[in-house]
């Protein structure tokens, strides 16, 4: 499996995805700027992942301006033919931006940017970054952000849920969903989602930076074991 | 010819605006009293070069909606008028 992770200006997690996907997982993966307009090399097993960070300083509103960066045309494209699209915090913004995810992601209720370890309790499991997951399994991972506070209408709300498109719910350490575990004000704990064909993901929280022991915390890495291991074979099943 | 839009993003009335409900509450701790709600939201003044009225409402209303206001979560409304010489 082939990863290439886009570069943004501002981008800043960019760096710490490709190293876990390289060093950690032992996968080929490059960098691609953001002005590039191919994804050549790049099929329906493949992944494209669009790391956090401030993409253009986030002026107007986070990803706004990004979402026009000429590779998102390249990427609407493999996203279409079946390829999978990851994006990260900054990368999930972008991606509701681009209309490639359901959504939009506003300020946190408090206003403030928080950063710290929360827990996520796994909700669908049949998708390819979810699937070596159990249903409920409680993750725990950091999130990083000041504008993840997801939102949709009430009738996205209910295709998300009917679709089964619910990635992650902030949860407590035991998998309740309260408002208390609920760090930003999203709408129904959602810290992820997929799109109705399953293979755009965006989530808030970092997986990458849960990935090593060293770091004390290795929960993440289930998400990327999951994609290496499951990803190319429900593409490849997408794009039929 | 030559016009400026001004150009008003409102994020949607059932969406909680925290900017607002902070800016509220100060506003009393300062000693103003009476203000019940407080929203905020963006101005957007563009300069524009057009051949007729119509050809630039169109333009800052495609504008609005491909980049300056996400309709998800915003309204917006303009007002044009011709630039002065």
């Amino acid at each position: 499996m082939k990863f290439g992770v886009i570069v943004f200006p501002g981008s800043n997690c960019d760096d710490d995805m490709v190293h876990v996907l390289g060093n950690v997982m032992k996968q080929e993966c490059v960098k691609i700027w953001h002005k590039d307009t191919q994804l050549e090399g790049f099929g329906p097993g493949d992944c494209i992942v669009l790391p956090g960070g401030f993409s253009y300083g986030d002026y107007l509103r986070s990803g706004a301006i990004a979402r026009f960066s000429p590779i998102m045309k390249a990427v609407a494209e493999f996203a279409e033919q079946g390829g999978i699209v990851y994006g990260i915090c900054n990368g999930f913004q972008i991606l509701c931006e681009a209309g490639l995810l359901p959504g939009v992601l506003l300020r946190n209720t408090n206003q403030q940017y928080i950063c710290k370890n929360v827990h996520l309790k796994t909700i669908t499991t049949s998708t390819p970054l979810t699937a070596s997951l159990a249903s409920g399994q409680v993750l725990k991972i950091p999130i990083a952000h000041g504008d993840g506070r997801f939102y949709a209408d009430e009738a996205t709300m209910r295709e998300l849920e009917t679709n089964d498109q619910i990635l992650f719910r902030y949860s407590t350490e035991s998998g309740e969903i309260t408002d208390a575990a609920n760090p930003n004000g999203a709408l129904y704990n959602i810290a992820g989602v997929c799109n109705k064909q399953r293979n755009v993901f965006g989530m808030m929280p970092h997986p990458e930076r849960a990935s090593e022991a060293i770091l004390g915390n290795t929960d993440g890495r289930l998400l990327f074991e999951s994609l290496v291991t499951l990803g190319q074979m429900a593409a490849a099943t997408v794009a039929e | 010819m030559k016009f400026v839009a001004d150009i008003n993003i409102m994020p949607h009335k059932e969406l909680l605006d925290p900017q607002g409900k902070a800016v509220a509450n100060n506003l009393k701790n300062v000693g103003i009293s009476g203000v019940q709600d407080v929203r905020i939201g963006k101005h957007i003044s563009l300069n524009i070069e057009a051949d007729s009225e119509a050809a630039a409402r169109e333009l800052v209303d495609t504008a609005c909606r491909k980049l300056l206001a996400n309709v998800i979560m915003e309204s917006f409304q303009f007002e044009l008028h011709e630039a002065e010489a």
